[in-house]
């Protein structure tokens, strides 16, 4: 481990004294840091943190966090019967986030030296003193119980990191030869995708916390060619990232399912242009999870509804909140939409935020009406009122997040979920129940506008059901929907049986841009009269 | 940080550390690319100054090769012994990967033209001038009363260098500039964007971005519905780019990307298999290009393998002249490689958008497109939606703000419709990102499927 003065020195041999720091003080992996299966905060690490928050308060910050993070990723790409890309990515640093005066400033930095992370400490203070000159009001942090010495750890048995390259590629590349064995399939692209992330916070509140997870995705994206070269089609979003290590990979098992994967392909070649129409869709969770996202996950962020993200994200159609909270109908009685950030081997799951918030688990939206938002420290002071009109303390519900050390933390997703009905109802319930209506399976095109009412949604695999029966696949097929309008029309709900976890690793919000983990549970449900049309327009 | 320090890192420093990684070659070959990169950001919404900040990094990537075994990896450690375990773990993974059979020998010592994208007045701008800059529009909607406006202002300079061991060194810096700002009613009714992008902090106007901002939130209040159909459009150049620009799609496997049609699976697959350079696809008034020279797309002139750019026309008078061939697709078909552009420019013509709107009986003017996703691949066909400022021509004037649309277009269908072609500009907030320029442009049968209460 080098000190400041052997930094120094090797900066002044490099000639590189001004531009880029040659060295980090920590080095990665810090030993000691796991024992057992308890993460343990290294005390280099820790003498950065308090060195940080130092330099913030010196400087005049009335709160201040920092975080030293380190992200690796790990990917394997291939297509057909070769590799395209291995890779090992790794990025380490410090954020320091503080509040002079009533207002935020953010700065980062890669250089893990105590005056690497005291300048940046105090450049986030300077950058908070500049906007005063264009503060309006203060910014005030909800209180929050700290954690003097916290740690957690995600839920996985495999770190995929013990696993070798061989057995990556060895699955990849054998499960590709099985895709390719269907008629007409002719490529497949496949991959695997592992982050892991150590993530290491203090604040002038007296929290210390150490957390580690993992999340991993598999990709496939199978593609047909009709033998005349007049249409191609696809099957991909086989399966949910997730928040769990190599064992879920195991789970997902590419091998065995990737000719039922190929046929589904090469089945849209021959499937029937869907008719526009109304139809009853009938929406599996590896589809629903994508709508409730979009249309209700979005929404329901409360910086969303004051107008925080109007420059980029958007606004929300569930606003202004007095209005909305404990009044605003946005579906039927069976509507009810959880937020948490503890559902074992969800994407969104984590022990602490990144503003040191253990989070709860709150109800978004009961029997079809709205019941509270998406939170932070500086926002769940916003909807105090609610809250004590409820009896229940003003408290964040813990969906701070930054994309990593590089990037400033703000409100971002947990897990928000459809919670299954009361009644033992199955997947084959529902379309044994339907006339006349469309089952689809897998996230396809989605788009919605910046106040989450008007959406449409593709799919992966499209049946027509006629008569409580499946009447073959059809292709070209999306649905427009209006979000209140959408939820009201759920009349169907699967049972707890049918209950499934999906999401995505690379959700999108912010400026400058963050990606974000936002995990979604969900059963299958049926939406009366959904208006349908037709993709597959030529001209 | 210090102001007397340069934000990014120089040809030689950048050289320094570059030389040093390829003295740690134990491989047959090995490629590095460095990265150093600052970014000044200040945000405001709901009236109020929200989070601000200032991020430094470095980065390097290291991909080490055995025979036609290739693995990369990053790291920003940029200790001996940080250097040292990233070149030996890229080298120990590479080992271990599966033979590439569409592996390139690397690139040698190639020339490049020097594009001059690096502006002090903006790598040293600081937080106080964001902060002046964002008062532009703070003060104009907190005195106005009836207004809220949110905005974003984000400065960056960025400097890249490559290095391989066959002797190629390529090293590019640039700086940025963008500033875009929406401002709502308070009443909820209205919604204006406009925005502006520069490489030079002394070009950017910010109060003419801000009254642009205010004039069209106040013109879009009380939007009224008409029916969704087809419809004759004026598409402002931030709508234009929003659309056009998928056609580059990055160039790698996006709809210009020649091996995806010579596979049959593109909208310039040919029936029958091959594709279509050569044929008309669009309107013959529609020429596309990358130019990293232009000088208002000043782009890096090589791309990620130090491959290096110039203009490249890839439609040219509405015929497909090129699409993108990497090293191994060009080999493989006999073809000039292209290399991966990251600039994409559609000329423009003389027609202003007054007289586009003058000329127009009956019409839709769009300020921007939101969400766009791809519906069919086979077309380009894409979903999305208009945002902040759509409006109903009527008689050769714009009459009222109309709701918002959801349409289901295709850049190559638009451009097939052309009536008009207006003159560039550089476009702040394209979705994708990158250096784009593009005309305003007026269509004919614009496709707009529903309506949108969205305001």
């Amino acid at each position: 481990m080098a000190d400041r003065r052997e930094f120094v020195k090797q900066a002044g041999v490099l000639g590189l004294a001004l531009t880029v720091d040659p060295g980090h003080l920590v080095t990665w992996p810090v030993q000691n840091y796991v024992q057992g299966r308890t993460l343990r905060m290294d005390a280099v690490i820790r003498d950065l943190l308090m060195e940080a928050l130092n330099a913030a308060k010196l400087a005049g910050a009335s709160y201040a966090d920092v975080r030293i993070g380190r992200q690796r990723q790990s990917s394997v790409q291939t297509r057909e019967h070769q590799i395209v890309n291995v890779g090992d990515f790794e990025t380490s640093g410090c954020g320091v986030r503080a509040v002079v005066d009533g207002c935020w400033g953010f700065a980062a930095t890669p250089r893990l030296t105590k005056d690497g992370v005291a300048r940046t400490a105090r450049e986030a203070a300077a950058i908070a003193k500049a906007n005063r000159l264009a503060r309006d009001q203060r910014v005030e942090l909800a209180a929050a119980q700290s954690y003097a010495d916290a740690s957690w750890r995600s839920d996985y048995t495999i770190d995929p990191w013990d696993i070798s390259l061989e057995e990556k590629t060895d699955l990849l590349l054998r499960a590709n030869a099985e895709a390719l064995k269907v008629a007409n399939v002719r490529f497949v692209n496949s991959g695997l995708s592992f982050v892991k992330d150590e993530r290491n916070f203090a604040s002038t509140d007296g929290s210390v916390i150490i957390q580690e997870f993992i999340r991993c995705q598999p990709s496939v994206n199978i593609t047909a060619v009709a033998s005349d070269f007049t249409d191609f089609q696809s099957r991909a979003n086989i399966a949910p990232p997730a928040g769990r290590g190599w064992e879920y990979v195991k789970q997902v098992d590419l091998l065995a399912n990737m000719g039922r994967w190929a046929e589904e392909a090469a089945a849209k070649l021959k499937a029937k242009s869907v008719d526009v129409g109304r139809y009853d869709l009938i929406l599996h969770p590896s589809h629903l999870w994508l709508t409730i996202h979009e249309s209700i996950g979005h929404s329901t962020e409360l910086d969303r509804a004051m107008g925080y993200e109007a420059n980029y994200a958007g606004t929300s159609f569930l606003a202004p909140p007095q209005k909305m909270l404990g009044a605003m109908k946005i579906g039927s009685e069976l509507m009810n939409i959880r937020g948490d950030r503890s559902q074992k081997g969800a994407v969104s799951t984590i022990g602490y935020d990144d503003e040191g918030v253990q989070p709860d688990d709150f109800t978004i939206v009961k029997n079809g009406v709205l019941n509270d938002y998406q939170t932070t420290r500086e926002q769940a002071n916003w909807i105090k009122w609610w809250y004590d009109k409820q009896g229940t303390p003003t408290r964040s519900h813990g969906c701070s997040y930054a994309q990593n050390w590089s990037s400033v933390q703000f409100q971002r997703m947990p897990n928000v979920s459809l919670l299954p009905g009361e009644k033992a109802v199955s997947w084959d319930d529902l379309i044994a129940a339907t006339e006349n209506g469309i089952a689809i399976i897998g996230d396809g095109s989605f788009s919605i506008d910046q106040q989450r009412y008007n959406a449409q949604f593709g799919g992966q695999v499209f049946y027509e059901i006629k008569n409580g029966k499946v009447a073959g696949m059809l292709k070209d097929v999306a649905y427009q929907l209006r979000t209140p309008d959408f939820w009201s029309a759920m009349d169907l709900i699967g049972g707890a049986a049918t209950y499934e976890l999906h999401g995505a690793l690379n959700d999108g919000k912010g400026q400058p841009g963050q990606s974000n983990a936002a995990g979604h549970g969900a059963v299958p449900a049926r939406f009366r009269q959904q208006n349908v049309i037709n993709t597959g327009r030529r001209r | 940080m210090s102001q007397t320090r340069e934000r990014v890192m120089s040809r030689d420093e950048m050289q320094a550390v570059l030389e040093r990684v390829m003295r740690l070659k134990n491989a047959d070959r090995l490629a590095a690319s460095l990265s150093s990169s600052w970014t000044g950001n200040t945000r405001f919404a709901a009236n109020q100054m929200s989070t601000s900040g200032s991020v430094e990094n470095t980065q390097l990537g290291v991909t080490a090769w055995f025979e036609n075994r290739r693995a990369g990896v990053s790291t920003n450690d940029f200790s001996d012994t940080g250097l040292e375990a990233a070149v030996r773990k890229a080298e120990a993974l590479a080992k271990i990967s599966p033979a590439d059979p569409e592996d390139m020998p690397l690139l040698g010592p190639q020339t490049y033209q020097p594009v001059p994208a690096y502006f002090d007045r903006t790598a040293t701008s600081t937080a106080e001038d964001r902060a002046r800059a964002a008062m532009s529009a703070l003060e104009l909607a907190r005195k106005a009363g009836d207004l809220e406006t949110a905005g974003f202002l984000i400065v960056n300079a960025f400097s890249q260098a490559i290095a391989n061991s066959a002797g190629l060194f390529a090293y590019h810096r640039t700086t940025g500039d963008t500033y875009t700002v929406t401002v709502r009613t308070k009443d909820g009714t209205g919604a204006g964007w406009a925005g502006a992008d520069n490489a030079d902090w002394a070009k950017l106007d910010f109060t003419k971005v801000a009254q642009r901002a205010i004039e069209k939130a106040r013109a879009s209040r009380n939007p009224v519905a008409i029916e969704p159909g087809r419809y004759t459009v004026i598409l402002e150049a931030q709508a234009v780019g929003d659309l056009v620009q998928l056609l580059g799609g990055g160039f790698g496997g996006g709809p210009l990307s020649a091996r995806s049609a010579d596979e049959g699976r593109s909208p310039f697959t040919k029936e029958g298999g091959g594709n279509k350079i050569g044929e008309k696809v669009v309107d013959e008034r529609v020429t596309l290009i990358s130019d990293p020279q232009d000088p208002d797309l000043l782009g890096q002139p090589f791309d990620g393998e130090g491959f290096p750019l110039g203009r490249q026309a890839w439609i040219e008078n509405g015929v497909l002249k090129k699409l993108a061939y990497t090293r191994f697709w060009a080999q493989k078909q006999g073809k000039q490689p292209t290399g991966s552009s990251s600039t994409i420019k559609l000329l423009g013509g003389a027609t202003t958008q007054e007289e586009m709107v003058r000329s127009t009986d009956r019409g839709v003017l769009v300020t921007r497109l939101w969400y766009l996703r791809q519906v069919d691949p086979r077309t380009v066909l894409y979903t999305g939606l208009t945002r902040d400022g759509t409006f109903l021509i009527e008689g050769g004037k714009v009459s009222r703000a109309i709701k918002n649309f959801r349409f289901n277009e295709s850049p190559l269908f638009m451009l097939n419709n052309l009536e008009t072609l207006g003159p560039t500009e550089r476009l702040a907030g394209a979705e994708g990102g990158g250096d784009i320029v593009m005309p305003p442009i007026k269509v004919r049968d614009f496709n707009f499927t529903s309506l949108s209460d969205a305001v």
